[in-house]
């Protein structure tokens, strides 16, 4: 099926849940990233039961905390 | 509307003849109060530009002083001010650039007992820190005193930023729930910054500011702009306010507490 991560396609096998896209993504440390799937963040605690399917648009926000 | 004397109106000529700008924008300028809290790299564009912009009222907030690793990037400051209250430092670049405005200094770091009060008197907040307790702090009472401000992070060869209007758009909370874990996110003095990065990133900050007050335009809300200065993409994603907001939805927040505090009561 194909996807869309931070804006590029992408084809996976199967669907799968956020959980393995983030291991799949080589995602090291999940609480430094903020999810969006269509517009709509996902909780941390439903990366495990919720399931990437075909067409979705993700997006990996991650933190950048500098400024000084 | 103010008379402007002919050394404004030719000071300010770029912003008049400026259509969505003009001299009613210009006079909205020299009206407006903006609090930049940090006079560090984000900070240092950002208070140059504003105080050439003629903005009235302008408070810096840093507890720092200048140290030498520091100009590498923080424009404002000068090797002669090594030493010197960067909230002072800062002050003296502003007036020299426009001897018009108001510059407020405040000497000390934000924590959740001097915020509240630190932005009520002004009409935009920039978040120049460079840490995540003072990021979500800053959203928090910014949403709690209902003002608008811009959000601004910088790393290596990176920035993002995003303006917010409390109770409208979406709020930092909205899109990063809470700080990550200590020491999980790089910073900028463990993985560095590369200088003019903190310039592109106040630029845009100032801009946002500038923009807001004159009513120009549209400003980041509900989108979180970032780019990477090594391919110089820049991209929006796009989102809404989460009613489920920790911060500015349902129950939100009532009141300001220092993110130590509210880190340990989110492991409960
Ligand atoms: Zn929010």
């Amino acid at each position: 099926m194909n996807i869309k991560i931070n804006g590029e396609n992408r084809e996976i096998e199967k669907e799968i849940t956020i959980t393995e896209l983030l291991v799949l993504e080589k995602v090291k440390m999940p609480e430094t990233v903020s999810v969006q799937v269509n517009d709509e963040f996902i909780d941390q605690d439903s990366y495990e039961n919720t399931k990437i399917k075909d067409g979705d648009d993700i997006n990996f926000l991650y933190f950048m905390g500098g400024g000084a | 509307m103010r008379d402007f004397s002919d050394e404004e109106l030719e000071r300010y000529s770029r912003h008049i003849i400026l259509e969505d700008v003009g001299i009613e924008g210009q006079d909205k300028i020299m009206d407006s109060k903006i609090l930049i809290i940090g006079a560090g790299g984000l900070g240092s564009p950002v208070a140059l530009y504003l105080a050439a912009a003629g903005v009235g009222e302008i408070g810096i907030v840093d507890g720092d002083v200048v140290d030498l690793s520091n100009l590498q990037r923080q424009v404002i400051h000068a090797t002669k001010d090594i030493g010197v209250p960067k909230c002072e430092s800062a002050r003296a670049k502003m007036i020299a650039i426009n001897p018009h405005i108001k510059v407020n200094t405040y000497k000390k770091f934000v924590d959740a007992s001097n915020l509240l009060e630190l932005v009520s008197g002004y009409d935009f907040i920039i978040d120049g820190t460079d840490n995540f307790s003072a990021k979500f702090l800053i959203n928090d009472a910014c949403v709690l005193a209902n003002k608008p401000y811009s959000h601004g992070g910088i790393l290596r060869f990176g920035g993002q930023t995003m303006t917010i209007k409390p109770n409208e758009s979406a709020c930092y909370a909205c899109v990063f729930d809470r700080p990550p874990p200590k020491d999980a996110v790089p910073t900028c003095s463990s993985a560095g910054i590369l200088g003019a990065i903190a310039g592109m990133l106040g630029t845009i900050q100032a801009t946002e500011a500038l923009k807001y007050i004159v009513g120009a335009g549209q400003p980041l809300y509900n989108s979180l702009l970032s780019f990477d200065a090594k391919t110089m993409n820049f991209r929006k994603i796009n989102f809404k306010k989460n009613p489920k907001c920790r911060v500015c939805g349902g129950e939100g927040i009532k009141e300001l507490k220092d993110y130590e505090a509210v880190v340990c009561e989110s492991k409960i």
